[in-house]
């Protein structure tokens, strides 16, 4: 199963919470004798600009590779400066300057269009580091992060090789630990999920950018659910919201003086209270629930649309 | 005119209860100059909650132009397929042509030039809006909202500053203030283009350590000069005492902290800065320091 931590303002707790789920898995059933059972969770993390969750699970890296793009390289004696790969790139990436094409690297994503149309065979492609991707383990839990290169403007093919390079073994619970904000970062991390959380925190602004997200996770037809995070006061709105939405709440994490510490010594949730392993694996226990109902779902509606013809279409929420 | 830019790495550090600080005082603080705002944050913009008084003007951003298929010309042959390095071509409902998830398409028109039939176009895309409002006394502010999804951030963070640089001329406002995103990739570089100082607002976390040091090193990537800020600074004051430590190893000034203080989030759902609406509480005399301080850092930079 694969299950994605995200939210629209930055700063909500996504990292607190992702950590504190794979912590907590890791954990299952490693007082009982005989230790825990089952391979231990992966946390990827895809917030390559950002990757805080090192902070937290102080991994040994144990293999690490580089992430690049593909950029093209211009071999200037087979050019005969006809300009096509410079009107194909929608990036404007390429011009003829001094009478040959170069390359502004940085705006070039890799699509290899200049390549496919030039007629002599003049470019050829070759790898540009833009970031690494370090693969470990800290604290009972599988480590795969990406660390977007400083001065680097794009952070999505970095992400999508994370993604392709650390994969989930057989019956390994992955989560993914996803960028703010509501653009193509956090549209590439949470895309393949099974599940959605959106973490968020009772205030105008909190609620402001939780429905973004909500926007982007309908648009993706994406089941989802809500965390709120630093819950003290009761902010209907925000309640409403999450109602007439038909989003459930998963788990409130109270705003807490001793949480709040915990998090800021570079403490998980669990290690502030230990009662915490018990109600996160109670929240994935009801995440794995929710998809489960909705794939039966899903497939009693895919039998009811096959004998009646346009049978209802599928609830993105998937309840 | 100077400009500002407040980064951060990590989000959610208070970037934008600082910038909305900030237009207040810059109206009706001490020597009030005004000052031209933006949200550069335009995939979470929140600015507006606080310092948008007024909208006056709303314009669509177009965007990247991405790639449709016309199943009626589809020959299913595949090329647009083989070419997508994206993973946005997939296969239609109909089992045998093709189409383009707009979600996926990065824009690039490979497959537009590839398709031996011509069934694929071009379609510029709605990527969201943009506006401009007024803040405090008629300043104007300049703020946007991306269309869920979308690319181009760092295009229509291009846009709004170009916007907000001609009215701050036109205007004759000395300073621009850009509430940039969190993070340090292409909207942050965007946000950070132009500006003379960068004001890197830190929580004093085990996380936010790290992450301030990759902001100040984008920034320094870029030349632009940064200064530190350490919000909720008593919350964990050894977290704090590391920032400055780092800081001092790295070079870069830490300025007047803020204090933790429960009128910020109370203000915050008033929709108004802590400055405006509690001037005398801890947090606000914190910010009158720091707002003091970067005038300071701005003075001195040519």
């Amino acid at each position: 199963m694969r299950v994605a931590v995200a939210s629209g303002k930055g700063g909500t707790g996504k990292t607190t919470l992702a950590v504190g789920l794979a912590v907590s898995l890791a954990s299952e059933g490693a007082d009982e004798p005989g230790g825990g059972h089952g391979p231990p969770p992966l946390l990827l993390d895809c917030d390559v600009e950002a990757p805080d969750a090192r902070v937290f699970l102080r991994p040994e890296i144990e293999r690490s590779v580089a992430a690049s793009v593909s950029v093209p390289e211009v071999h200037h004696d087979r050019c005969t400066l006809c300009g096509d790969c410079v009107e194909v790139c929608a990036y404007h990436a390429l011009a003829v300057l001094g009478g040959q094409v170069r390359l502004f690297a940085e705006l070039c994503h890799g699509c290899g269009s200049c390549t496919l149309v030039c007629p002599t065979g003049a470019i050829t492609e070759t790898s540009r580091e833009v970031g690494c991707l370090e693969l470990g383990s800290g604290a009972g839990v599988q480590l795969a992060q990406g660390i977007l290169n400083i001065g680097e403007a794009m952070p999505v093919p970095v992400i999508r090789q994370l993604k392709d390079w650390a994969r989930p073994g057989p019956g390994q619970v992955m989560i993914l630990d996803a960028p703010p904000g509501t653009s193509c970062p956090m549209v590439e991390t949470v895309r393949g999920s099974d599940f959605v959380i959106l973490v968020t925190e009772p205030t105008p602004f909190g609620l402001h950018d939780l429905a973004l997200a909500v926007d982007v996770l309908k648009e993706l037809k994406l089941p989802a659910g809500i965390v709120v995070n630093r819950d003290g006061s009761a902010y209907l709105e925000m309640e409403r919201f999450c109602a007439d939405q038909g989003l459930p709440i998963l788990l409130r994490i109270p705003f807490e003086r001793a949480i709040a510490e915990g998090i800021a010594k570079g403490g998980t949730l669990v290690d502030v209270h230990p009662e915490y392993a018990a109600l996160l694996r109670q929240t994935m226990a009801s995440i794995t629930e929710i998809v489960a109902g909705a794939s039966a779902a899903a497939s009693s509606t895919a039998a009811a649309s096959r004998q009646t013809a346009g049978g209802p279409g599928h609830d993105w929420r998937g309840s | 005119m100077k400009q500002l830019v407040v980064l951060s790495g990590k989000g959610g550090t208070g970037k934008t209860v600082v910038t909305a600080a900030f237009a207040y005082l810059a109206s009706r603080g001490q020597r009030p100059s005004g000052a031209v705002c933006v949200d550069a944050d335009v995939d979470a913009a929140n600015l507006e909650l606080l310092v948008g008084r007024r909208r006056t003007e709303e314009h669509e951003f177009v965007g990247a132009s991405l790639a449709e298929v016309d199943p009626g010309l589809c020959i299913g042959c595949e090329i647009c397929l083989d070419v997508c390095r994206f993973g946005a071509v997939r296969l239609a409902d109909d089992g045998w042509s093709y189409q383009v998830d707009a979600l996926a398409c990065e824009g690039c028109a490979s497959c537009f030039h590839q398709c031996p039939v011509e069934a694929i176009r071009l379609v510029p895309q709605l990527a969201g809006y943009w506006y401009r409002s007024e803040s405090y006394d008629g300043a104007p502010f300049f703020h946007a909202r991306l269309r869920p999804g979308q690319e181009n951030s760092g295009k229509l963070v291009t846009l709004i500053k170009e916007q907000a640089l001609s009215a701050a001329t036109d205007g004759g406002y000395p300073l621009m203030i850009v509430d940039g995103p969190p993070g340090i990739a292409c909207p942050a570089i965007a946000a950070s283009t132009g500006a003379d100082v960068g004001l890197i607002v830190a929580e004093p976390t085990a996380a936010g350590l790290q992450d301030l040091e990759r902001a100040v090193a984008m920034a320094a990537y870029f030349q632009l000069r940064s200064v530190v800020c350490v919000n909720k600074s008593d919350l964990h004051e050894a977290g704090s005492r590391a920032i400055q430590d780092r800081c001092r190893a790295l070079g870069v000034d830490v300025l007047s902290p803020i204090p933790f203080d429960e009128a910020v989030p109370r203000t915050m759902a008033e929709g108004r800065p802590v400055t405006e609406l509690s001037p005398d509480s801890p947090a606000s005399r914190s910010l009158v320091r720091l707002w003091k301080d970067v005038r300071e850092v701005l003075a001195d930079t040519n």
